[in-house]
């Protein structure tokens, strides 16, 4: 399945769906996303990733790198995923600890409000 | 011989048809359904490691993978063409001897801590991870995993085992 992205803004956080799969192929596109929201002064970010169907270290790094930019502007990217087959990449490379991953939309931006 | 092999052009589009191709045979060979997701995983990583160095170093020749079910194991043996001295600039640090499985390879990143330099020694406009993570998530997917030289290029080795006799 090819890669499908969407995004909208919630509360003040822009929320990106990304359905599909995240790959050396599909990457780009959503590096592409992140960092076209990024220059539109979109620094704090939810990417849902309920719907992704397969991640590898490509996505990673995408991911990272979205990471980096909106820490930059002392901004933050939260993750919403419960799948264990996606977890499971972020445990390995220790990048749980990096990110914060939330159960759903909603946990990600209530726990992205009473941060601030 | 193996029993299926795959040969494609060094393009990121064709990383998926090999992961399918590799989840489908690891199926047929009787590969546990629980592991299918982790063969697509490792064989995805090191298909994207070495589309990422042929189109770097040799954009014009194949990348084979060969898949191999001996009756006990279902092993993806994924060859590049890559010369060893370019190939370190994609995470193999040592090709010269087969390095243990199940998270201990001493020729790619370690698993622990390979993330911890994320930020740091990026290594293109995609990858923003240290060059070698996609090594280290292998050596923590595969039963077994090895770096060995083939030819003029670098072939990564993983195997599973088969946990049931094929329908």
């Amino acid at each position: 399945m090819d890669l499908k992205l969407g995004h909208y803004n919630k509360d003040g956080i822009e929320v990106v769906d990304v359905e599909g799969e995240i790959d050396v192929y599909t990457a780009p596109r959503l590096r592409e996303l992140l960092i076209d929201l990024v220059n539109k002064k979109n620094y704090q970010l939810v990417v849902n990733m309920e719907k992704v169907e397969f991640l590898d270290s490509t996505g990673l790094g995408v991911l990272v790198g979205g990471l980096k930019r909106v820490r930059a502007h002392d901004g933050s990217l939260d993750l919403v995923c419960t799948q264990e087959r996606i977890l499971k990449i972020f445990r390995i490379t220790g990048l749980t600890k990096v990110f914060g991953i939330h159960d759903s939309v909603d946990e990600a931006i209530t726990a992205r409000k009473a941060e601030k | 011989m193996a029993t299926v092999e795959v040969t494609f052009t060094p393009l990121p589009a064709h990383v998926r048809t090999a992961r399918l191709v590799a989840t489908a045979v690891a199926r047929r060979s009787g590969v546990d359904e629980s592991l299918l997701d982790e063969v697509r995983l490792a064989v995805g990583e090191a298909c994207s490691r070495a589309v990422e160095a042929h189109q770097k170093h040799c954009p014009g020749q194949p990348i084979r993978v060969a898949l191999t079910d001996d009756g006990e194991r279902f092993e993806v043996v994924v060859t590049d063409a890559v010369p060893a001295e370019a190939a370190q600039l994609h995470g193999v640090v040592t090709v010269a001897a087969p390095v243990g499985g199940n998270g201990t390879a001493s020729g790619a990143v370690p698993a622990s801590g390979a993330v911890s330099g994320a930020g740091t020694g990026m290594n293109g406009a995609i990858m923003q991870l240290p060059a070698g993570v996609g090594l280290a998530v292998i050596s923590g997917l595969a039963d077994d995993f090895r770096i060995s030289p083939a030819g003029d290029g670098t072939s990564v080795a993983m195997s599973w085992k088969r946990r049931a006799d094929p329908a």
